[in-house]
């Protein structure tokens, strides 16, 4: 499987629809799943994109890194202008005005965008159940600012905002679950992503892309920049991630929650956590208290999954 | 030519909207808007208006969905009112940028707080800087024909501008006018389709919204400016051919009495008809005084108020809306502003009045006009920070 995964990438298209040039770090593994995410859903799509780095890095006028439609409005509203955009559109293909050619609306913002300041502008857009795909780009703080802590921020890594010191240890609440937040709106189409794990990514983006209705999708970003990593090491983090339940990949259709990347026995916590500048400080209770919560966590989603 | 009928304002612009073929309507509840709203709501729900009306969960999304809505070509309206628009207020800024047409219908309400739902224009004059075009409309009759002129000149390609209705909340939208409707043969014959410049569209891939370093961000607001100011002549140009369809002439600065007049009163929206109606009994009385309208607020009509004040001694301004710590009302301020250094300059006075919906009649403007006498007795002039509270008790 895992030499399957090096060779297999020549499978996929060439094109690229998030073109090279962008400004994102070295390593940026959320540049790599805007990437993925182009890639699978080809040029038949209208992006609405939130304020933050991929915004940045990929629109200094007059210069821009889609090849695809693109706007950008603000910062917490990526949900509604894209909403607005598939409302237009269908109110002009049924009134005779544009052909159907079956063009897919995709939102797309950071943590903070989604989990912080845009969540009302993205329940709303769920709860109206238009057909668009909302992409959460998830590198755990505001990145883009200089690592503030965001919602998304998991407990005890240390930002600028949540800085470890001698009386705090970092962040010092739990991350906010998006997927869940999601799968709440009973919407047709939700699910976990990595860069690390390509062809998961896209082949649930090209799932998200056939919902009758609104799609989420919450992809880890690692952000080397924000997290205290080599840049070579993105990848590598990505997978620990998954490998240690610390973020499992699942998706959740039609009233049911799959795992899509098996992991038969979790490996410690511990084995993400240390690696990286944003945990340093962590001392083996801390460490403790977050491999409990991880897998108390875990449990419940393999409960959750083994229901029928 | 279409119907006269007697009909709620607020009703009457709703099937303006409907009869401009609107594709999408984007708006969250807030009085004094609501009629406007529920009865577009109704039409789609009848089936009689073919649109996506999207009841979004604020007005902060509410312009939002009008910017995609726009940028892909759909014809857009929403409507809101003080609280609405303060909370919109980031994305109606971004709107002008990105020269998005959206069309808007501001009932006017006062901005909290304390929390009003009657109406003076303390929300409009919070987006003064906004680069919308903005105009105010009167009466119901009024606001029914800039339905048809907004969308027409914001979508024109040669302005390409959001359109903001200022109308007053309750005093006119909840008032039941004659209003005489146009027949479709006039809304083919002054509307085009709308046609965008550029849209969204995966056939021709194009990037809106693009951030803009110091090195350009100059460049893009001196063009934002004068795009605004460039749709001057396609205003002028809108309310000819509105004239020679439906016989209503309008102006961006209308005059009332003015003729031999040595002190006029500059008002703006529902204000102007009453004050109308004490100019008429001041000229029994032998006072020269008429009247100045300020119709279209931005782009700002430098000339016609030039043009209007010449011979006038004592201009009294009348503002309903106020700038804390500043030099009174903005609407003075920006008419100061706009005579300033002019030959023969005329005092101005300044009263502030008719808040949160407290009636200002056509007695208070006589009381206003004698006020001003006195304050320039002797050939006194008035000091720029020398505003007038009127009518709140001390």
């Amino acid at each position: 499987m895992e030499s399957l995964n090096v060779y297999a990438s020549r499978l996929v298209t060439k094109r690229e629809y998030f073109a090279p040039g962008h400004r994102a770090c070295q390593g940026c593994a959320e540049a790599l799943a805007v990437r993925l995410v182009a890639k699978a859903l080809g040029s038949n799509v209208i992006v609405g994109s939130a304020t933050g780095c991929m915004e940045i890095v990929s629109s200094p006028f007059p210069f821009t890194n889609w090849n695809v439609p693109w706007i950008h409005v603000a910062f917490e509203n990526a949900a509604a202008v894209i909403t607005g955009a598939e409302a237009g559109t269908k109110a002009l293909i049924r009134k005779g005005k544009l052909p159907d050619k079956g063009t897919i609306f995709l939102g797309m913002g950071g943590d903070g965008a989604t989990s912080d300041i845009g969540l009302q502008a993205l329940s709303g857009a769920f709860e109206r159940g238009h057909k668009f795909i909302y992409v959460c780009y998830d590198n755990e703080a505001y990145m883009n600012t200089g690592v503030q802590r965001s919602s998304a921020t998991p407990f005890g890594a240390s930002t600028t905002t949540s800085p470890s010191g001698k009386a705090k240890a970092g962040q010092v609440t739990w991350k906010k679950n998006m997927a869940e937040i999601a799968v709440a709106h009973n919407i047709p189409y939700v699910a976990t992503a990595c860069s690390s794990y390509p062809f998961d990514l896209m082949r649930k983006v090209e799932k998200a892309a056939q919902a009758n209705g609104p799609a989420y999708i919450h992809i880890l970003s690692v952000c080397p920049t924000g997290w205290g990593l080599p840049s070579e090491k993105a990848i590598w983090i990505g997978r620990l991630a998954v490998e240690t339940g610390v973020f499992p990949l699942y998706e959740f259709e039609k009233g049911r929650y799959k795992f899509t990347v098996d992991v038969p026995k979790l490996r410690p916590v511990e084995e993400y956590l240390k690696p990286q500048g944003r945990f340093r400080h962590l001392t083996p209770e801390l460490i403790g208290e977050i491999q409990a919560r991880v897998t108390k966590e875990y449990e419940k989603l393999q409960a959750k999954a083994s229901m029928l | 030519m279409g119907k006269r009928i007697g009909i709620e304002n607020s009703i009457a612009a709703a099937d303006a909207i409907k009869m401009a073929n609107v594709d999408v309507v984007a708006a969250y509840p807030i009085t004094p808007q609501t009629h406007i709203v529920e009865h577009l709501a109704e039409l789609v729900a009848d089936g009689e208006l073919d649109a996506e009306f999207i009841p979004v969960e604020s007005e902060h999304s509410a312009m939002s969905v009008c910017c995609g809505s726009v940028a892909v070509g759909a014809r857009t309206f929403t409507c809101t009112s003080a609280q609405g628009l303060a909370l919109m207020n980031e994305i109606v800024f971004i709107t002008a940028s990105m020269r998005l047409p959206v069309v808007m219908i501001l009932a006017n309400r006062s901005l909290s707080g304390p929390l009003s739902i009657w109406n003076d224009h303390t929300d409009v004059m919070s987006v003064r800087d906004c680069g919308w075009i903005q105009v105010f409309a009167d009466n119901g009759q009024e606001l029914f024909d800039h339905v048809f002129f907004a969308f027409r000149v914001g979508e024109d390609p040669n302005v390409s501008l959001p359109v903001m209705i200022n109308i007053d909340g309750f005093i006119v939208t909840h008032m039941i006018e004659a209003v005489e409707y146009w027949d479709e043969e006039q809304v083919k014959k002054y509307l085009p389709d709308f046609k965008p410049v550029n849209v969204l569209h995966p056939d021709q891939p194009i990037t809106m919204g693009a951030f803009g370093m110091p090195g350009i961000f100059s460049e893009a607001k001196k063009n934002q400016n004068e795009a605004l100011l460039a749709s001057k002549p396609h205003i002028m140009k809108a309310w000819e051919e509105m004239a020679r369809l439906v016989g209503r002439k309008y102006e961006p600065v209308e005059t009332y009495k003015l003729e031999g007049a040595d002190t006029a009163f500059l008002t703006m929206g529902s204000f102007s008809e009453t004050a109308s109606i004490a100019i008429d009994k001041l000229r029994e009385q032998g006072n020269p005084v008429g009247q100045i309208k300020l119709r279209l607020w931005r782009p700002f009509p430098f000339d016609e108020i030039r043009e209007a004040v010449k011979g006038i001694k004592n201009l009294i301004v009348i503002d309903r809306a106020i700038s804390y710590g500043g030099p009174g009302g903005p609407v003075a301020s920006e008419i100061r502003a706009a005579l300033y250094g002019e030959k023969g300059m005329p005092a101005i006075a300044n009263f502030l009045c008719g808040f949160a919906g407290r009636d200002v009649t056509p007695d208070d403007f006589m009381k206003m006009y004698a006020k001003t006498g006195e304050l320039l007795k002797g050939g006194r002039t008035i000091r720029e920070e020398d505003y007038i509270l009127y009518g709140v008790r001390e």
